[in-house]
């Protein structure tokens, strides 16, 4: 089970990233994969967080841009800090 | 991997891989009358739906194209079309005629419903007879006109399950199928990576004036609130999927990396341009959009699931596919590939690409879907605006 990865990312420019099992807790040092080029990295989740929901790899103040694909996905309407859960609660579409 | 599938060759050239003889409603109030006769003539499907009277201009003509593109699909070996009155009934039985398929019209009005079910019945009868003894025969793979959309996304439909369809597309394309994608309001946040997929700039410019007008027109218009309920879904959410543009660029994912639109499609159109990729405008509901691309003569569905849509179609196998291990583990019945190992990087893009591949000529070839055993037949006419 150790080489496989609790973590996906699309690409190298990505903030967030995605967990790919389910029951993943606090405190688990997790095998990230960025899908891109297949290399990884280890990151520790501090939250709680579902099967398909988005952890955050760097710290992000309020206001900043969320980026998956490469490409722009919203904006931070609440700072977050690294290795915590992205979701409604943090992020909007920039778009309606 | 053979490219040779066993299917039915049409009147007019197109491959099939369903063979149903059809009871077609003209509109909402010959629905019993076409059940009716679906009882009693064993080997029939009527397809019951909620449209068909007063309406006007462009809807109307949507109606149309999507009765007799309904009929004229490749998955239909023949046609009892019933209507209340005449003039509409013949105008989408002639439509269907138009594939050199049988087609028998009957109207409603100076004879009611039981005069109107025992002729049609008698007429279905003959049709189940004539349809139970067409032979499969030997067809390319590159005949088939393959469609995609997406339902109940996730986060791992844009990591596995949409580029798994996105992969098939970048192998069968260039084969010679003709594909479908669309979602026009699920393009959102994607719009400028989707202009440059076209063909050209003009088809380019063409796609964003299409998808402009739908934002301006139908979305800001129409607005009560940011969407955020509706796009993403409720269920999307639960995903994990947190905002459009991030759904918009996981269903992208559809389209693969290599192949190229060639040109537009209205809803429920046939593709006119020859073979290669179009974009249908199409609502991003599932029954409806399969029910569009159907109609347009799509005879397989591809379609990707994160959350477990369970949709189907009436004339069309849908193929479910999902990488979503929750998913699999709940509602494995719904789904027909599985491709939960892109997540634990057991198995590539390329391989799962390969599986669909493998899953659409057996489906072709007559294996019964997930949706199909299931029962989902999901018939859903779009309308664009109130009858008169």
């Amino acid at each position: 089970m150790s080489n496989i990865p609790q973590l996906l990312v699309h690409d190298h420019e990505d903030n967030v990233g995605v967990v790919v099992v389910e029951g993943l807790t606090a405190g688990t040092e997790m095998l990230c994969v960025v899908t891109h080029d297949n290399s990884s990295f280890q990151l520790t989740a501090h939250d709680d967080v579902p099967i398909g929901h988005k952890i955050a790899l760097s710290d992000i103040e309020e206001g900043g841009t969320a980026i998956k694909y490469g490409e722009d996905i919203g904006k931070f309407v609440a700072a977050v800090k690294k290795g915590h859960h992205v979701h409604t609660h943090n992020l909007k579409t920039k778009r309606w | 991997m053979s490219d040779k599938i066993m299917a039915y060759r049409r009147e007019n050239g197109r491959v099939g891989v369903r063979n149903h003889v059809l009871i077609l409603p003209v509109d909402d109030i010959s629905n019993a009358a076409c059940e009716a006769v679906a009882n009693n003539i064993k080997g029939t499907l009527a397809i019951p739906h909620a449209y068909g009277r007063l309406q006007f201009g462009e809807d109307l003509e949507l109606h149309f194209r999507t009765m007799i593109g309904t009929g004229a699909n490749p998955n239909v070996a023949a046609v009892v079309v019933i209507g209340i009155e005449p003039g509409w009934t013949k105008r989408i039985a002639d439509g269907i005629r138009e594939t050199g398929k049988q087609v028998a019209e009957f109207s409603i009005e100076q004879k009611g419903d039981l005069e109107t079910i025992r002729a049609a019945s008698w007429a279905a009868k003959e049709f189940v007879h004539f349809a139970s003894e067409l032979q499969r025969k030997e067809c390319d793979m590159s005949e088939l006109w393959i469609s995609t959309k997406c339902g109940e996304s996730d986060t791992t439909t844009g990591l596995g399950s949409c580029p798994t369809v996105g992969n098939m597309y970048d192998k069968l394309i260039p084969q010679g199928i003709t594909g479908f994608f669309g979602e026009t309001s699920e393009i959102t946040g994607a719009e400028h990576i989707c202009k440059e997929r076209a063909i050209n700039e003009e088809v380019g410019e063409r796609w964003y004036k299409m998808w402009k007008a739908y934002q301006d027109d139908v979305i800001f218009a129409h607005q009560t609130d940011d969407l955020s309920d509706s796009q993403p879904t409720k269920g999307n959410i639960e995903g994990g999927l947190t905002t459009i543009e991030e759904k918009a660029l996981g269903n992208l994912e559809k389209i693969g990396r290599e192949c190229r639109y060639i040109d537009i499609l209205e809803p429920a159109e046939a593709p006119k341009s020859g073979e290669g990729l179009y974009f249908m405008d199409s609502s991003s509901a599932a029954a409806e959009c399969v029910t569009l691309m159907a109609a347009g003569g799509a005879v397989i569905h591809t379609f990707p699931t994160g959350q477990g849509n369970v949709v189907g179609n009436p004339i069309v196998p849908v193929i479910k596919i999902s990488a979503n291990p929750r998913t699999l583990r709940t509602m494995s019945e719904h789904i027909d590939v599985d491709v939960t190992g892109i997540l634990t990087r057991e198995k590539t893009i390329d391989e799962a690409g390969d599986d669909l591949i493998e899953m659409i000529r057996r489906t072709a070839n007559g294996r019964n879907t997930a949706a199909e055993a299931l029962g989902h037949r999901e018939f859903s006419m779009t309308k664009l605006y109130r009858s008169a």
